[in-house]
């Protein structure tokens, strides 16, 4: 079983490799891409449920025995990670037929999203940290090149924004894992859990712990290390911009998670309590910045951040509830955070604008397209039945049996605010009749409508599932939450039964 | 030894802050590919300093020689080199395609993906909704 876990990452590499050559045919290089992409669905959907049924999975690249040689490690948390990213990918090459045709300025698209692919799902499946630096490097080469593709000066302006808070974001990681590595003498993540115990200067410990949560918080884009999101998200292509939204921030907020739960859980109540003041800090400021803003991509990069913040505050709680519930959020999170910049998208090529001043007439032209809208929209604010009120009581749930009630009352006024944000972009954007001065764009083919259309309806689809039958994602979340609060498991699959009982035994020793 | 290449990584690290505080694009390049020269000698001077022997391995033995110099603080700075190269090249061209499309290289200047001052004053009346 173990080529699931190499193909995971191999698949999406090699054909970013085969669209390069193909670059001159730029229709083989799209039809290319989507079958790599559906090919990649089906080993995700296949590797969590060998995961599921049979638990964690190792695999010891080259042969090399761990803590030596780089692990890949797929869990419940990773797995599903994984899934949800190659279900990303399909929707985003499919919106991708239509939003970037051959005809676009955009002529490198395909090969670099298969890159991006690849180094999100190497970074779910590193067992190694350094690994996971490695990962983030070629996820950020292959998100640049996204980003500035087609050239223009928004474009360039924001990718210059990006690339230097990233850029920083990457070395203080680096610099906190050449520390690590001084202190532990390991970069294996599971060997890492046991030898963090047995480091005589916890003082330090917690230096390089913060060196992480810098790092880790400049990709998440929590308060207050943000500026580079709503910079740069808005000026690319939708489609760039929706795989973006869906899953750069995230996969700093998985790594935030795996890292402070499986090494650095020796002064919970200093590293993960300044992780709760973030996690209020940045959903108010989120929401207040997209409160502040017209146009729809920026609103949406503005409740990224928002919504980040429940996310770090179920990893700040550091309950078995709240890891669920972080889990949870992550998951449902993705789908609708990306099928709302869909959505934008959309009623931008349907209607000719994306700026609520002058866009309007939605409802009454695209009766469908505001339809699907609703389904996201109110699912980010969380209104029951969408799967965003199920996100959220979990994570406001753990809040109160965590007695946080303050954070619990946080929570909930920047959902309301949440609502007043997407209601303002339903009543001005929607509702409101087509302004005189707007001209109506040229009706797109039957065939162009399908395939925007087609990926939003999916997605919007998985939503209302989740919202409605919440058993199955719960189940996972929970399996995943209880994997991440008792790693021995995950310790024990990498490392193998003797040697973590032998380390274990030292570890007692030494304390 | 450790105390020199300490105070070494403090003046580097300050040294590239400041060259990134200014308001100068081809300044803040220049301090990112400083700071990641200073990473670099951080990840260097974790694998110990002391004049070692060499990690070999001698025959019919099965470890090294007690004592030998860790080497693969060596071998993951040589990643983050490779990396920093390939980054620091991108940022180079970015920067140049930027200054030739923006006309500047004052990033407070950029204001094409945010054009906010212009807009500040209008949003007030747009968010309460169509009137």
């Amino acid at each position: 079983m173990s080529w699931l876990l190499a193909g995971a990452i191999v698949l999406p590499l090699a054909c970013g490799v085969l669209g390069l050559s193909l670059r001159p045919q730029r229709a083989m290089q799209q039809w290319v891409s989507l079958v790599a992409g559906i090919g990649h669905l089906g080993i995700a959907t296949a590797l969590l449920v060998t995961v599921w049924t049979d638990g964690i999975l190792v695999v010891q690249v080259g042969g090399w025995p761990a803590p030596f040689g780089i692990t890949l490690v797929a869990d419940h948390f990773s797995s599903a990670m994984v899934l949800i990213t190659a279900i990303m990918g399909v929707a985003t090459i499919v919106y991708a037929l239509c939003d970037i045709d051959q005809r676009s300025l955009v002529k490198d698209f395909h090969p670099p999203l298969q890159a991006l692919i690849g180094a999100v799902c190497g970074a779910f499946l590193t067992g190694d940290i350094f690994n996971l630096y490695v990962w983030f490097e070629v996820m950020l080469i292959a998100s640049l090149a996204l980003l500035i593709s087609g050239g223009r000066k928004a474009q360039l302006d924001g990718a210059v924004r990006y690339a230097a808070l990233s850029l920083v974001a990457t070395t203080l990681l680096l610099s906190g894992i050449g520390l690590l590595y001084g202190m532990t003498g390991t970069l294996n993540m599971a060997d890492l859990h046991l030898r963090v115990q047995q480091v005589e200067n916890q003082g330090l410990l917690s230096v390089v712990a913060i060196l992480f949560i810098v790092a880790f918080g400049i990709k998440a884009a929590v308060f207050p290390l943000f500026f580079w999101l709503p910079a740069s998200y808005h000026t690319p292509k939708v489609a760039v911009s929706a795989i973006f939204a869906g899953l750069l921030t995230k996969v700093g907020v998985y790594s935030m998670i795996r890292v402070f739960t499986l090494i650095f859980t020796h002064d919970v109540g200093y590293t993960h309590g300044i992780l709760l003041w973030t996690a209020g800090l940045t959903m108010v400021t989120g929401v207040l910045g997209a409160a502040s803003h017209n146009e729809l991509r920026r609103i949406l990069s503005f409740h990224i951040i928002s919504q980040i913040g429940y996310m770090v505050l179920g990893l700040a709680l550091f309950t078995p509830l709240a890891l669920v519930g972080a889990v949870f959020y992550i998951l449902h999170h993705i789908i609708v955070k990306a099928n709302l910049f869909f959505v934008a998208g959309a009623a931008e090529r349907l209607s000719g604008s994306s700026d609520l001043k002058t866009l309007g007439g939605v409802y009454r032209e695209q009766p469908l397209l505001a339809a699907l809208f609703f389904v996201p929209a109110f699912s980010l604010a969380g209104l029951p039945p969408l799967s965003g009120f199920w996100a959220k009581l979990l994570v406001i749930k753990a809040s109160l049996a965590s007695q946080q009630y303050w954070i619990a009352a946080v929570a909930l006024a920047v959902g309301l605010l949440t609502m007043y944000s997407m209601t303002k972009i339903w009543v001005n954007g929607f509702w409101k009749a087509r302004p005189a001065s707007t001209a109506k764009p040229a009706a797109l083919s039957r065939l162009n409508r399908a395939l925007l259309l087609g990926p939003i309806i999916c997605l919007a689809a998985i939503t209302l599932a989740i919202g409605l039958w919440p058993g199955p994602l719960y189940d996972l979340a929970e399996r995943a939450g209880h994997e991440l609060m008792a790693p021995s498991n995950y310790v024990e699959a990498v490392l193998g039964p003797s040697e973590t009982a032998a380390l274990g035994a030292g570890a007692e020793v030494v304390e | 030894m450790e105390a020199v290449i300490a105070v070494l990584v403090g003046v580097l690290m300050a040294s590239s802050v400041y060259l990134m505080l200014r308001r100068n694009l081809v300044r803040f390049v220049l301090g990112l590919a400083l700071i990641s020269h200073t990473a670099n000698l951080l990840i260097f001077s974790s694998g110990g300093l002391q004049g070692r022997f060499p990690p070999l391995i001698s025959p019919g033995e099965l470890e090294p020689v007690p004592g030998a110099a860790n080497a693969l603080p060596q071998a993951l700075m040589l990643t983050a080199i490779v990396i920093s190269f390939s980054v620091f090249a991108f940022l180079l061209v970015l920067a140049f395609r930027t200054y030739q499309r923006l006309e500047t290289v004052d990033p407070d200047a950029m204001r094409s993906a945010e054009p906010v001052p212009a807009e500040a004053g209008t949003n007030g009346s747009v968010a309460g909704g169509p009137q």
